[in-house]
């Protein structure tokens, strides 16, 4: 038997394996949200919870300044009838504040957690993949994007639902008032402030399980479970 | 024969895990070679070593002693991207259970394969149905693996190992999870790979079906290679393999 050593350029002879533009890896990744929607919406619930808060006070707190500095006799009244202090220059206060933060770092954990836990399901499907030639850059990728996607819907959809209740609440309270004087500026700079905590907050809570799902071993894709 | 028909090469690997204070010899001193175009088969009883040495041959596991080289190369020097290239272009995996992508379709499940390997989207889709197409199932291209039998998955999986022409297939217990008939079905199929496109074939398995396929058995036992034996020398009775009593 010819026992010729290996060639010793092996490392020279063997490409780099071709890396996944980021374009493909949203095709893979929007595929999988979609077939996987129920799950998916569960998981944005918390950050649509979340947003939707945090958007509903501010907005509110928009509305309420507006109609203070209206200073009708009979909206007056009524605002004073709702609880509002319409002598106090303060905004919000601490306990919303203190409110709206506790809500915000609980969609983070939130959002961790449900990703966290969709990479231990999936431990076999990120072993296959990196059978078939996935490398770890690919698998962080797609499971960004996945979390990320998953927290800018639920963003725009919590930004959506805390408008429409904020008016709706108002219009409750006060009437006609709320929508004949709707504070369109500040209503914005509120929404546009809530998009970006969001999407700070999608991002943030992204970046540890799409690492955690890379560093998943190939060999994941052997055990058998029954 | 030279090296270089040798498409595996197994030289004096040994692996040695810890579990806590303990060592866990895997395997001990195992040396084999792999023909190229063969039909391989690996048996052994669960904790004998056979997965370790499989996966080994796969590229996903790394010797503790020894060198593992598939197609001349030494994967312990390959930098992981290196690995990843080999996976894709040189290696089938088939799995016991399937290990399709759940969200994905059949012919998804096997364009992503082609993706890996750098093809455009468009193109790897046309390659995948193709493929299915070889396998049988071009009727079933936009099913997902929950809409199809157990052997039409285990089709799809065999048209996502081949698509990138491989060198190697690489099969662990492929039948495990098919009823008698379809294993029957699938053996042939792999064969047939073997036949037509002169593709290396290695299982793990404790299928008798698969044996008789075989080109050479390789038996594992406590970590060593307990003997080898090429097709024609295995004697098969009911009850018992070459004298061996089944477990």
């Amino acid at each position: 038997m010819d026992d010729r050593p290996t060639p010793s350029s092996t490392r020279d002879t063997i490409p780099n394996q071709y890396a996944i533009p980021w374009s493909v890896a949203f095709q893979v990744s929007w595929a999988g949200l979609r077939r996987r929607i129920f799950r998916s919406l569960i998981t944005m619930l918390g950050v649509v919870l979340a947003i939707a808060l945090l958007t509903y006070m501010m907005v509110t707190d928009d509305i309420t300044h507006r109609l203070v500095s209206l200073n009708l006799d009979d909206l007056n009244l009524r605002l004073q009838k709702a609880g509002v202090d319409i002598f106090s220059a303060s905004r919000v206060d601490r306990m919303t504040i203190l409110l709206i933060v506790l809500s915000l770092i609980t969609c983070l954990v939130g959002i961790i957690n449900a990703m966290l836990m969709a990479v231990t399901e999936r431990i076999r499907e990120i072993g296959t993949l990196k059978c078939l030639g996935a490398l770890d850059s690919f698998i962080v990728k797609s499971y960004f994007i996945e979390s990320s996607l998953q927290g800018f819907l639920g963003t725009l959809l919590g930004m959506i639902i805390g408008l429409v209740v904020a008016i709706l609440v108002a219009t409750l309270h006060y009437g006609r008032y709320p929508v004949a004087h709707f504070p369109w500026p500040e209503t914005l700079g509120s929404l546009l402030i809530a998009a970006a905590i969001g999407i700070v907050l999608s991002i943030v809570a992204s970046i540890a399980p799409a690492y955690w799902a890379a560093r998943k071993e190939p060999v994941e894709a052997m055990r058998v479970e029954e | 024969m030279k090296a270089n028909d040798f498409i595996v090469q197994v030289r004096s690997v040994s692996k040695i895990y810890r579990r806590g204070e303990e060592e866990v010899h895997a395997l001990r001193d195992v040396t084999l070679n792999i023909v190229r175009g063969e039909y391989v088969s690996i048996m052994g009883p669960s904790g004998s070593g056979k997965s370790t040495l499989f996966n080994m041959i796969g590229g996903l596991d790394t010797p503790t002693s020894g060198s593992v080289l598939i197609d001349g190369y030494r994967i312990s020097e390959l930098s992981p991207s290196q690995l990843a290239w080999v996976r894709c272009h040189r290696i089938g995996f088939v799995f016991q259970s399937f290990n399709l992508i759940p969200t994905m379709t059949a012919l998804e499940n096997v364009a992503i394969a082609r993706i890996f390997a750098g093809v455009p989207p468009a193109q790897a889709r046309r390659d995948a149905a193709e493929t299915l197409e070889r396998v049988g199932l071009g009727h079933r291209l936009h099913h997902l693996p929950s809409q199809v039998s157990g052997g039409q998955q285990q089709r799809i999986a065999i048209a996502r190992a081949l698509v990138n022409k491989p060198s190697i297939i690489l099969a662990d217990e492929p039948t495990g999870n098919l009823d008698l008939h379809t294993g029957e079905e699938i053996i042939n199929l792999i064969g047939e790979m073997k036949a037509t496109l002169g593709i290396t074939i290695i299982t793990a398995t404790h299928d008798m079906k698969m044996l008789s396929a075989s080109d050479v058995v390789f038996w594992i036992k406590d970590g060593q290679l307990e003997r080898s034996a090429r097709k024609g020398e295995i004697k098969i009775e009911i009850g018992t393999i070459d004298g061996k009593t089944l477990a």
